[in-house]
């Protein structure tokens, strides 16, 4: 009944139980844990292509992995997919239910304009296909997040196709070179988000908060042209910086705005795939690159021990480090897929194809959207290159680092100093600093003018580079600064003045 | 001379409407409120077309408020919280809600009989003409054993309005579910085009096919109600956007020699009762002799449609009942167990045997390995279906002529004796192509039959024609004459307020 699953063709021993970094993680059985789409099935990603992408390791054979990604970004926008009702975070469970999110017997999906609208911006700005008609589609599964036993997706004819994502993978002796690398985007569709549950053990019961139900998605499915975790990440990251430069997703993972599952398998260069696993709910960047990192191990570990890979879903456990089995049932989920009847085909139009005399507030322009687009990533450090000498590297770091693009342009705009010298402070200096500190760019006890202030007084050679690195120290309330501040504060006092009121005064002083 | 309104009824017609209102509940679930409080909220003023008229809905429209229930043990006790848009939209016109009538759960079936509060009794049953046939007929002497089914899914609504509690009924149309019980109960019952009225509201059965349906005495009043109810709604994504002129008028055809109407040669078929077949003919004949041009026409695809038909409503009656989970509302069991264990206990518990036997069905054909071959396949022949009517229609012919039903009604002891999808399949010949196609059609009442009972004939209009459509079987309805029900009871109270035996209906005209 179900479609025939890759077999790696390995007689014998079943499964071995290896053991990996981080204790032995194989273990079938239903997770706890709290995250919902527990039980979702197969997913819908196509067959994957020959690919042999090399990745030489240490053992007899070389192996290759290869890695593709279903993306869902939640689309910004004041209301939901198909109702009318709020999309905000964090709101009381329950508050923000229409009756057709709830799944009120009689009530209809109607379309929003602003996710469609959504959707184009980004197939524009991955270079997709933009399909002028579109279907929709019902999803059929039953759980308690989804009210109506079914999702609303785009199966059939998805809104864009084709597409591509440029993204740079660092490498080289310091990683300080960036390769281009490309994966295609196989396609962009529209469909709900489902609610979610929280499962209550100790009662022995599942909440359900709808305010989720019915929020718009978009499903950017990449095909299968990555080969390792930090590739995965790196796709994603900028991914990331598109939908925020594009304004349709705020992309944030933590916030649970982009989910990200992966699918994975590995093979012999040369030979047939492998049987691919899926990795679901990945939910920040680092996660995502130590997940399928993990996970490509693991199946090599399997196959070198004569085990075979099962086609199954795992999820990930940051604090063991591991995948495991999610199935707690035998057999696939057939979503008996059935087009929507309440959805007429989406129709776009472009600027040759719109009808005379239109209402503007019915149609969408493919054309007028494309004219609009705002700057993406990649022209942005386009421009960052040619408007300042640096390097591309150095680029992607300004962008990649949230809120360090902005710093840097501010403390541009407020300095005479030389653009060269602004970009090897903020990313040496600066960025090394909150590194060791872990704080991020927002969390910064420097501000932008703050360095502009001190970049002219280097500039104007009234101070030192090291003196000036010793301010940026003090600044940073890096201890031994402050302490070898006091210590010649008390010598310029011949060890008269108190340490403590010394410390006072400085910190007034220096605004601390 | 629309919309008379009724300020403050005069004493008779109150006393009349009191003991109407006094309905058996198999027919009517009558709302709380006395309708009257409404005319002292009036203060002489007219709401619109509507105002003060007595209306009944079926019972799959959701009303705010009122217990809602499909007939079904799944949404006992459910009480929307909005409005179906046909709904607010005769409420806005000032119409007065007498009640939500009873229908086949879901709105699956032919004959009004399988729904959770009993089957509908046909008021044709207690009338005078058909008592009077059946006493030359040596029967049993208990004369209530035999009552006759009103057809379905909307037998509620037609009994309803067949009995004087209103003047207008909604019922629903997806696959001859209004047309039929108007035949069998001797009423105007009109199908509009898909797309022309909001299906926001209406608990659907099949959405790519469901219709909400308009159940009269006499086409006029079916026409003042469609002028009420037709328009784009936003809620409604399957609505044309195109404006609906109003209000919607029909004028009296002079004549009809401008007409051409077909006959469609594949509904002759070996099932059909000579009495039906024999006004189908004098119809057409009636036609010719008037000046139209008649001609035969073939809608090749015809024993197709039921197969065609049961595929692809199973499939959506699947997906669509899927949402009936008890968690949300309605029926939930007391299984706690699990989700699974709950789900499953709730739908068995909420549905009967034919739900569950569609949606069984329908999942069958829309599995992965399946829909290709049934699902899609269906659909196409659907289209081959839609262009048989359109070539038909291409060919120069105005309206299609043919029977509603099979034959007269029949006694529930007997339709019972076979199951219900049987039935469905069975009655639904006619009627159910013009669902898949999305097209306008009514079924007029012709004559009694030697039994004493309504028969019905089909019009069938070009798609958004709706008003083209109403305007021949207006005319025809004045040439054929149907009689009045009557209903012993009702004749003894109200010859005051009938004037004339030969009137076709209590109008909403004066």
């Amino acid at each position: 009944m179900a479609a025939p699953m890759l077999r790696w063709g390995c007689r014998g021993r079943r499964w071995a139980f290896a053991r990996v970094d981080g204790g032995s993680c194989h273990r079938r059985g239903a997770p706890t844990g709290s995250t919902s789409n527990q039980i979702r099935g197969e997913s819908s990603v196509a067959q994957q292509p020959l690919h042999t992408a090399q990745k030489t390791r240490k053992g007899e054979h070389k192996w290759a992995a290869v890695v593709g990604l279903e993306i869902h970004a939640q689309i910004s926008s004041n209301s939901k997919l198909f109702s009318g009702s709020q999309v905000r975070f964090s709101a009381p469970p329950n508050s923000l239910v229409s009756f057709f999110d709830a799944s009120l017997p009689g009530t209809l999906p109607v379309l929003n304009r602003r996710c469609v609208e959504a959707a184009v911006m980004t197939g524009l700005a991955l270079n997709c296909h933009i399909n002028k008609k579109s279907l929709f589609d019902r999803k059929h599964y039953f759980y308690a997040d989804l009210p109506a036993g079914y999702q609303i997706t785009q199966q059939r004819l998805p809104i864009a196709v084709n597409g591509s994502l440029i993204y740079g993978v660092c490498a080289g002796k310091k990683q300080s070179q960036v390769i281009p690398k490309t994966v295609r985007i196989k396609q962009i569709q529209l469909e709900q988000d489902s609610g979610k549950s929280l499962h209550d053990n100790l009662r022995s019961q599942t909440l359900i908060d709808l305010n989720r139900a019915g929020v718009g998605l978009l499903e950017v499915v990449l095909e299968p042209d990555m080969s390792c975790g930090e590739e995965a990440a790196t796709a994603v990251r900028e991914l990331q910086l598109i939908l925020q430069a594009l304004g349709t997703s705020q992309a944030n993972m933590a916030e649970g705005q982009l989910r990200v599952d992966a699918n994975i398998s590995v093979h012999h260069p040369g030979e047939p795939l492998g049987v691919r696993t899926e990795v679901k709910n990945l939910n920040s960047i680092r996660f995502l690159a130590k997940a399928i990192d993990y996970e490509i191990q693991r199946q090599i570990n399997e196959l070198e021990n004569g085990g075979e890979i099962l086609n199954e879903t795992r999820s990930f456990h940051h604090k063991l480090g591991c995948t495991m089995s999610m199935r707690d049932k035998e057999g696939k989920q057939d979503y008996r897929f059935m087009p929507e009847p309440n959805l007429p085909p989406l129709v776009l139009y472009d600027a040759t194809s719109l009808p005379a005399g239109a209402d503007p507030q019915q149609v969408i322009n493919i054309d007028q959207i494309r004219e609009t687009l705002p700057e993406l990533p990649s022209v942005t450090r386009e421009k960052l290159v040619q408007q300042y000498g640096m390097l591309l590297e150095h680029s992607f770091t300004l962008l990649n680092e949230v809120g360090l693009l902005e710093f840097f342009q501010n403390v541009i705009k407020e300095t005479r100093a030389e653009p060269k010298k602004v970009t090897s402070w903020v990313l040496n200096t600066f960025l090394g600093y909150l590194k060791q500190q872990n704080l991020a760019v927002s969390e910064s006890p420097v501000t932008p003018s703050a360095l502009a202030e001190l970049l002219d007084l280097l500039d104007s050679r009234t101070i030192s580079s090291s003196a000036a690195k010793q301010v940026m120290d003090v600044k940073n309330r890096n201890p031994r600064a402050i302490n070898k501040l006091i210590g010649l504060v008390r010598k310029a006092t011949q060890s008269r003045a108190d340490p403590v009121m010394i410390k006072e005064i400085l910190e007034k002083k220096l605004s601390l | 001379m629309l919309g008379r309104s009724l300020r403050e009824p005069d004493f008779e017609t109150k006393s009349w409407l009191r003991r109407r209102m006094s309905c058996p509940p198999p027919v009517l679930k009558l709302i709380s409120a006395s309708p009257f409080i409404h005319y002292t909220k009036c203060r002489g003023q007219s709401l619109g077309d509507l105002d003060g008229i007595p209306i009944a809905v079926k019972d799959n429209f959701s009303t705010s408020g009122i217990e809602t229930t499909c007939a079904s043990n799944m949404l006992k006790g459910y009480i929307p919280p909005y409005n179906a848009t046909v709904v607010q939209k005769l409420l806005d016109q000032g119409a007065l809600l007498m009640g939500k009538t009873n229908l086949d759960e879901f709105a699956m079936g032919s004959g009004s009989t399988d729904g959770v509060f009993g089957p509908v009794k046909n008021p044709w049953s207690y009338s005078k003409q058909y008592r009077e046939k059946r006493k030359q007929n040596p029967h049993s002497e208990n004369e209530d054993s035999d009552w006759l089914i009103t057809g379905g899914s909307s037998g509620g609504s037609a009994a309803a309005v067949s009995a004087f509690t209103c003047y207008a009924a909604l019922g629903s149309d997806t696959g001859g579910s209004t047309r039929n019980p108007a035949a069998h109960c001797g009423l105007v019952g009109f199908k509009p085009s898909y797309g022309l009225v909001s299906r926001h509201g209406l608990i659907p059965l099949v959405n790519s096919m469901d219709v909400p349906g308009i159940l009269t005495r006499c086409v006029d009043d079916a026409a003042i109600v469609l002028g009420a109810l037709a328009g784009p709604d936003p809620r409604d994504s399957t609505t044309v956007h195109e404006p609906i002129n109003k209000p919607f008028m029909l004028p009296s055809l002079a004549d009809v020699s401008k007409l051409c109407i077909g006959i469609p040669k594949e509904y002759l078929v070996p099932e059909l009762s000579s009495e039906v077949q024999s006004l189908w003919s004098k119809a057409a004949d009636l036609f010719e002799s008037e000046g139209a041009k008649v001609i035969e026409v073939s809608l090749p695809h015809t024993s197709y449609s039921i197969v065609c038909y049961h595929v692809l409503c199973t499939s959506e009656v699947a997906s669509n009942m899927a949402r009936f989970d008890g968690l949300q509302y309605g029926h939930r069991c007391d299984i706690d167990v699990s989700t699974e264990a709950m789900y499953a206990a709730t739908r068995r518990e909420g549905f009967n045997d034919v739900v569950r036997g569609r949606i069984l069905s329908g999942n069958f054909f829309l599995l992965k390995e399946n829909y290709e071959n049934y699902f899609v396949k269906a659909q196409k022949v659907r289209r081959l279906i839609a262009n048989d009517f359109v070539n038909a229609f291409n060919s120069g012919v105005d309206v299609l002529l043919t029977p509603t039903t099979l034959s007269e009604a029949v006694p529930y002891l007997e339709f019972i004796k076979e199951d219900n999808r049987t039935r469905s399949a069975q009655d639904d010949i006619f009627t159910q192509a013009v669902n898949m196609a999305g097209l306008p059609a009514v079924s007029i009442p012709v004559a009694l039959s030697n039994q004493g009972l309504p028969i019905g004939l089909q019009f069938i209009g070009r798609a958004f024609c709706d008003q083209q459509l109403l305007t021949v079987a207006k005319w025809f309805e004045k040439q054929v004459q149907f009689p009045v029900i009557q209903l012993q009871e009702l004749m003894d109270d109200c010859s005051a307020v009938l004037e004339n035996e030969k009137l076709a209906s209590v109008s909403l005209k004066q």
